[in-house]
């Protein structure tokens, strides 16, 4: 049974044993931004414990919390019972926790020796003593069946194997728990089922296990409990052997919708942008996008949904002209801009809100005037021939602040000042300025607070309104059922289903969005 | 306290601090081998008692400083767009080698016989360095590698044109040039002008591209901050990844910048081969392009700034001669200014991070209603600059340095 809203429910364990990990009321804000909020849980020692939720729930800023690569302001860490308070990962490690980071972090030209020591070399005389780190590998190797070859080059060894060479480097530093950081994200099934038999090798051994993931059936095979992490804060416990994926995703994603459900479509039939068969790969020429089709009529939001990583990315670069097309065009008001570069397409009407504000939407160390300029350095009021022009883009930058509630001293603010929803609204504003025809949204109201939330949604139902076709790329299915007039599930690069979004519930969306459910289910 | 002066303060304070360690060090350093730091310091301020010997030596400073100036301009424009331009010597060396030989090889009217040296100057520096962009973009060669290998190409390359098909001097010379440019193809000095003022005649000429010098920086000024071009350009160096996706082509930029930065470079050799040698040979002044690395850093990258450093460094410079007179080790000069450079790399990281600070702060407290709100009510400071990374040569507000 899934309990939700009532975290302690799920662990009335009555045996007085420590748990392995406790976290009370965790509460960890960065500027503008509260990333975990009274976050509660509780992992018993010699379990596999799940924390599932979506990207940007906040599940990576709880581990960095719990191996000490920051301090949570406010809140208790429990390891065994006793209260710590980590300083740096070295602290936690002492402590006996260790991370399995998502990206690997391994010295290719080293052996697997060399990798698993490296930091913490065993010496003798003050020699490296090469020895004993063999001796002890190959004791952890054959105690978790890690199958290390500490010999072998790691540049030599396939994902799988790298990943037991870090699994290895933090059980030869002592740990008694282990986080893995979304350790399936790089793996394929085969590979996976190996991982899962490892991870049951540590459990017998009595080790802990903290499982990060948002992939629900997996969590269900692996876990023997499971936290569910929402917009930074714990909403429940599951058990996963009475739970469905169904149950776990209506935790995950949040049954309320945002939006007022009144909607009066207000799609034209002009197509503003048409993709036909678009195709892109990437560095070993694996499709990321598999022959998209999709068209967005003026008026029209079209939500894209998919767990990240799933080609929405590229998908959106492919629209901007950011990445080449391996096949298929690109179509702007009938017009074919496959050939175009990215500042024609932002002079034919393209606004872009980029996923990552700080990489691709400003210039951080530049005041707020200049980001007014970024995007639309060819187009007035900004722009006067090949000048700049600094009245103009002050004054209009005063303008978006005020019309788009931007809280900030002023237009010469430096940008990194702004908390993260002030520099979102300056965006939105800014791409709104220009009168596009189509706006690519990807994920407009990530890591903004609840107040600039509700605002960018006015404002792009207002475009919408009056004409705009919205590319709407989000991991929040409350804000893509609320807000698509369509929706498409993108699954390993494919649009896989076509929704309505006023049916659809989020349960439903994240089954197709995991595969769970086929497009046989779709309506 | 006004914005505008509180920005300006903002942005001195790091280079200033900087040039106050240095001179402490230096002292210690001074008196660690057995002189007098005061002393030294003295004969280093001392310009010469006549007036005629003071504005002599106001004229070698000058001099010294024009090329200085014109070399940390062509670091700074490929530093503010993210690219470590190491290559500027063998950039000017090349140019002045071939824009010297043009320049005697022909007999044009006087205006005209100068612009042709600058063109092929400025020709043979943009082609230079364009070689290192080329590279970058095409094959992704790191611009630090290609411009520090393309200096040694450079600098061999020279000798041998020097030695062989350019060589000018007489056989059994002492020292080996090209020809000399006629009278046509000089840059008269700016004497008349000094001795209008009412100033004594210096000794040397004051060279006449000190007003090309100033023309230069006045168009790179306007190029950086006022245009489009320069917009795009920083904004590449201040995040390539924004750039891009607000269609900046980056792979253009890096081409366009370098030859910019190149065309500047090679003018570096002109006020010394058309004010006062006339020929290139064994003897021209080497070290310039490094030396410009230097000025650009500690004048931040902005040409008011590295004007001023500029003038720091002749003056440095000059120095060393007088303290030779005094016997005291010349080398002084050299250690001020490197702990100088040092000083300044440290000073300008740590002025980042404050104006970083301050800026946070001052968001923080400028949005009620949040989560974070501010702890104290700290004055919003308008717009601090945002310091310099040194990788980036990344700008704060100098736009309102110059105006």
């Amino acid at each position: 049974m899934a309990s939700a809203d009532s975290p302690a429910d799920g662990h009335g364990s009555a045996d007085d044993v420590p748990l392995a990990v406790e976290l009370r009321g965790i509460t960890k804000r960065f500027p503008g931004v509260v990333a975990n909020r009274d976050i509660e849980l509780r992992v018993r020692r010699g379990e596999v414990h799940a924390v599932v939720g979506e990207n940007g729930a906040g599940k990576s800023t709880l581990m960095k919390t719990l191996y000490g690569e920051h301090r949570p302001d406010e809140g208790q860490i429990l390891v065994d019972g006793r209260e710590v308070a980590f300083r740096s990962p070295a602290d936690a490690i002492a402590a006996g926790i260790g991370m399995v980071h998502q990206h690997f972090m391994l010295a290719d030209n080293f052996t697997v020796l060399e990798n698993i020591v490296l930091g913490s070399e065993p010496t003798r005389a003050g020699r490296l003593d090469l020895a004993e780190a063999r001796r002890r590998i190959t004791d952890i190797s054959d105690r978790y069946s890690l199958g290390l070859r500490p010999d072998a080059l790691v540049e030599d060894l396939g994902v799988g194997d790298r990943q037991r060479v870090e699994i290895a480097k933090v059980l030869y530093r002592d740990a008694r728990t282990l986080i893995l950081d979304e350790p399936t994200a790089v793996l394929v099934p085969q590979e996976v089922d190996e991982l899962f038999a490892n991870l049951a090798e540590l459990k017998r051994e009595g080790l802990t296990v903290i499982f990060i993931s948002h992939k629900l059936d997996e969590v269900r095979r692996v876990a023997d409990s499971i936290t569910v992490i929402r917009r930074g804060t714990t909403v429940g416990t599951a058990d996963p052997r009475t739970t469905t994926a169904r149950q776990l995703a209506e935790l995950m994603v949040g049954a309320e919708l945002p939006s007022p459900e009144v909607r009066t479509s207000t799609v034209r039939e002009v197509p503003v942008l048409q993709m036909v068969g678009v195709t892109v790969t990437d560095a070993g020429r694996r499709p990321v996008v598999d022959d998209v089709t999709l068209t967005v009529r003026e008026g029209e939001v079209v939500g894209i949904a998919g767990v990240e990583g799933n080609g929405q990315a590229e998908l959106v670069d492919a629209i901007m002209g950011l990445r080449p097309l391996t096949a298929g065009s690109v179509l702007l008001g009938g017009e074919d801009v496959t050939g175009w570069s990215t500042r024609v397409r932002r002079e034919g009407g393209v606004g872009f809100i980029p996923e990552d504000r700080h990489r691709q939407g400003m210039l951080l160390d530049a005041p707020l005037w200049e980001n007014r300029i970024l995007g639309h350095q060819t187009r007035p009021p900004a722009v006067r021939g090949t000048f700049i022009d600094r009245r103009g883009a002050r004054a209009d930058t005063a303008r978006i602040m005020r019309e788009y509630d931007v809280r900030a001293p002023g237009p010469d603010t430096l940008a990194v000042a702004l908390s993260g929803g002030n520099q979102q609204k300056l965006i939105v504003g800014r791409e709104m300025s220009a009168k596009p025809r189509l706006l690519v949204a990807a994920h407009p109201t990530r890591g903004v607070d609840v107040g600039a939330q509700a605002v960018i949604w006015e404002l792009l139902k207002d475009a919408r309104a009056e004409g705009l076709g919205i590319v709407l790329i989000s991991a929040d299915l409350d804000e893509l059922i609320g807000l698509s007039d369509t929706l498409h599930v993108m699954l390993r690069g494919r649009l896989v289903a076509s929704l309505d979004p006023r049916r659809v519930t989020p349960e439903e969306l994240g089954g197709h969005m995991t595969g769970a459910r086929t497009t046989a289910g779709a309506a | 306290m006004s914005g505008l002066a509180r920005r300006l303060g903002l942005s001195l304070l790091g280079p200033v601090l900087a040039v106050l360690v240095a001179l402490v060090i230096s002292a210690v350093v001074i008196a660690l081998i057995g002189e007098d730091p005061i002393e030294a310091f003295r004969v280093m301020v001392d310009l010469g008692d006549s007036p005629s010997q003071q504005v002599q030596s106001i004229v070698v400073v000058l001099n010294r400083a024009v090329p200085l100036f014109l070399a940390g301009l062509a670091v700074a424009v490929a530093f503010r767009m993210g690219l470590f331009n190491i290559g500027v010597e063998g950039q000017y060396r090349m140019a002045t080698i071939l824009a010297a030989a043009a320049g005697a090889a022909v007999a044009l009217p006087g205006p005209l016989h100068v612009l042709l040296v600058v063109v092929v100057a400025m020709v043979v520096g943009a082609v230079w360095a364009g070689i290192v962009g080329v590279l970058k973009v095409t094959r992704g060669v790191s611009e630090v590698i290609s411009s520090i290998m393309l200096n040694f190409i450079a600098l061999g390359l020279a000798s041998f044109l020097l030695t062989g098909p350019l060589r000018g001097s007489p056989p059994g010379a002492s020292i080996v040039t090209t020809s000399e440019i006629p009278e046509s193809g000089r840059v008269p000095s700016l004497n008349g002008l000094l001795t209008a003022l009412g100033l004594a005649a210096p000794r040397s000429g004051l060279y006449g591209f000190l007003v090309v010098a100033v023309v230069v920086g006045v168009v790179v000024a306007v190029l950086l901050q006022r245009t489009r071009f320069g917009f795009d350009l920083r904004a590449t160096g201040l995040s390539p990844s924004a750039a891009t996706a607000s269609g900046v082509d980056a792979r253009g930029m890096v081409v366009k910048t370098m030859l910019i930065s190149g065309g500047i470079a090679g003018l570096i050799g002109l006020p010394d081969l058309l004010g006062s040698q006339y020929d290139y040979g064994t003897e021209f002044t080497a070290g310039l392009g490094f030396l410009g690395i230097a000025v650009a850093l500690l004048g931040r990258s902005t040409p008011v700034g590295i004007a001023l450093a500029a003038l720091l460094f002749a003056f440095l410079d000059r120095a060393a001669l007088p303290l030779q007179f005094a016997d005291i080790p010349s080398s002084v000069v050299t250690i001020i200014q490197g702990t100088i450079v040092l000083a300044v790399v440290i000073a300008n990281e740590i002025a980042r991070r404050l104006a970083l600070r301050s800026a946070e702060r001052a968001g923080a407290s400028a949005g009620p209603g949040r989560d974070a709100g501010g702890d104290d009510g700290a004055p919003p400071p308008p717009g601090p600059d945002g310091g310099q990374r040194v990788r980036t040569g990344a700008p704060g507000t100098p736009e309102d340095v110059q105006a």
